[in-house]
């Protein structure tokens, strides 16, 4: 290509990166403004928008729910995808085939069609606004990237040397701690990082199950940027930011190993 | 119990739990919701029917469909030329875009939307800067409205498309494109006639994931669309929430998943959307 379509090709690809980047940096100098409403070039210098997320007994109490939910179902989903991951490919070739597509399915079918049909069933068994229930159904919906990770692995994973352990005298559950598991760990893990973002991110879900009794950050941050446009949620926001590129860090890292 | 037997009940021992909260807690409800559409003593049909002829249910379902192709469309535009850029950048220029890519991807939509507000509501970024410039007078309608969830549903289905595109056109030797123009084509035509049709696979993966996904979302059209112009994930919740009217929101699921389902198969059987959609 010449040199003049070169650069403009150049510019365009800039001028995009702006537009997708430029929403989610916006948040960052918003919150450190020191007027009751969002101004823009913010006024002053505080962190007092961050206190007050800390101080708030709503905001924090939605970030304890949050947390404790997401790493629930990081475990919940990890354990469960792991098994489901191990024993796919072991299966006859036609239910693994149609059981790759089912385990698929709460990634496919849109979140909001699962939130309503959510309802009904979990208010029958008495889990709307209750952290186990918000933990089930995130596990739900994270399973499919636990299962899609781990398997990547166990399809590398050599099955001659988990029997090379077996034949040596291990036991299954020995061989399956120190042979099979190291190889999965990178998968497992990256899974697990996917099912907490999936949880801690979660909002459609949350806003139908989640009541008054367990409120989760995203609800909170939907109703205050909803009813209330202070600049509180810029911090949360701010703060989601930075926790979501460190774990988006630590994926590439275990992705890498 | 022999070993043989244990060696081969093991991997359906592994399945199960998994299989059972599936199917109990998730595809059991979501066939429910489904089942109380057919369940009217008008018919097994009415709420079909009302879907079809009442105009102002009608108009949601074409502003989805309206919606969800434009949104596919503009992704294809701005994402051609940026996966093009990310495989041909210098590895400092290609982390940043994508850095650019990955950073919003990983970030909450809320963040993402809350975020398209500060920026284009009539007191926001773009209108204040406009203003000061002397561009405009008063505020241009950018937010609460369906230009709002146009922006902001682009931005955040932007990465469905760059990254299935830019995994096409990394797999393209280069040699094609130089056998090309040693046979005579100009970089334009070699351009049109080569390049692109060896990136068909990937455009059009990426435009069936974008018009999928689109279909059935919620946050962004609720954070930036207006009252008035809602799409079918907000109808659905409105007859949930507001008229508690379960059959006909249990129509309005299955007519969105039918959808959903359907172009999931057909991306799955002529493009590979499983590998497409990072799932491999």
């Amino acid at each position: 290509m010449r040199p003049f379509g070169r650069s403009l090709l150049g510019i365009a690809a800039a001028a995009i990166c702006v537009y997708l980047i430029l929403p989610t940096l916006i948040v960052v100098p918003i919150s450190f403004t020191e007027t009751d409403f969002i101004t823009f070039p913010p006024q002053g210098f505080s962190s007092r928008w961050y206190q007050a997320f800390f101080e708030r007994p709503e905001w924090r109490q939605a970030l304890t729910n949050s947390l404790v939910v997401a790493v629930a179902t990081a475990i919940l989903s990890g354990m469960l995808g792991t098994m489901i991951a191990l024993g796919l490919p072991k299966l006859p070739p036609r239910a693994s085939r149609l059981l790759a597509v089912f385990f698929l399915l709460p990634m496919i079918v849109p979140t909001i069609i699962t939130a309503v049909a959510l309802y009904a069933p979990f208010a029958k068994i008495g889990m709307i606004a209750t952290i186990p229930g918000l933990v089930l159904a995130h596990t739900i919906l994270a399973l499919p990237f636990v299962v899609i990770n781990v398997a990547a692995l166990v399809q590398k994973l050599d099955w001659r040397i988990v029997d090379a352990a077996r034949s040596l005298g291990a036991s299954p559950a020995v061989a399956f701690r120190k042979v099979t598991l190291p190889v999965l760990a990178p998968g497992i893990a990256a899974g697990a990082i996917f099912a907490f973002l999936t949880s801690f991110d979660e909002v459609v879900v949350a806003l139908f199950i989640s009541g008054s009794g367990a409120t989760t950050l995203p609800v909170q941050m939907w109703s205050g940027i909803r009813f209330e446009i202070s600049p509180i949620v810029a911090a949360a926001s701010c703060l989601l930011l930075l926790g979501s590129s460190l774990l988006l860090a630590l994926f590439s890292l275990v992705k890498r190993t | 119990m022999t070993v043989v037997a244990a060696r081969r009940r093991a991997p359906f021992l592994l399945v199960l739990p998994g299989f059972l909260l599936l199917a109990g807690m998730f595809v059991l409800p979501v066939g429910l919701l489904v089942a109380t559409s057919f369940t009217d003593r008008a018919g097994a049909l009415v709420h079909y029917e009302r879907i079809l002829t009442e105009p102002g249910y009608l108009r949601v379902v074409m502003r989805t469909l309206t919606l969800s192709a434009e949104t596919a469309a503009l992704c294809l535009v701005l994402g051609y030329p940026l996966a093009y850029q990310l495989n041909r950048a210098k590895p400092l220029a290609r982390a940043l875009i994508l850095l650019c890519i990955l950073i919003p991807f990983w970030t909450n939509l809320l963040v993402r939307s809350y975020g398209w507000i500060v920026l284009l509501n009539p007191q926001g970024v773009v209108n204040a800067t406009l203003r000061r410039l002397g561009l405009i007078e008063g505020s241009l309608p950018l937010v609460y409205n369906t230009t709002g969830v146009l922006i902001g549903m682009t931005q955040i289905m932007l990465p469905y498309m760059v990254l299935p595109l830019a995994a096409v056109m990394s797999r393209i030797d280069p040699s094609v494109m130089n056998a090309a123009r040693s046979l005579g084509a100009s970089p334009a035509a070699a351009f049109v006639k080569v390049y692109v049709p060896l990136t068909l696979p990937g455009a059009l993966g990426g435009l069936l994931l974008v018009f999928m996904i689109s279909l059935g979302f919620f946050v962004v059209p609720a954070m930036l669309g207006g009252p008035r112009d809602i799409l079918l994930a907000q109808l659905i919740e409105f007859n949930v929430n507001q008229t508690l009217n379960w059959p006909f929101a249990g129509s309005l699921s299955a007519v969105l998943l039918v959808s959903t389902l359907v172009l999931y198969w057909l991306g799955d059987r002529f493009l590979g959307l499983r590998k497409l959609w990072g799932a491999e």
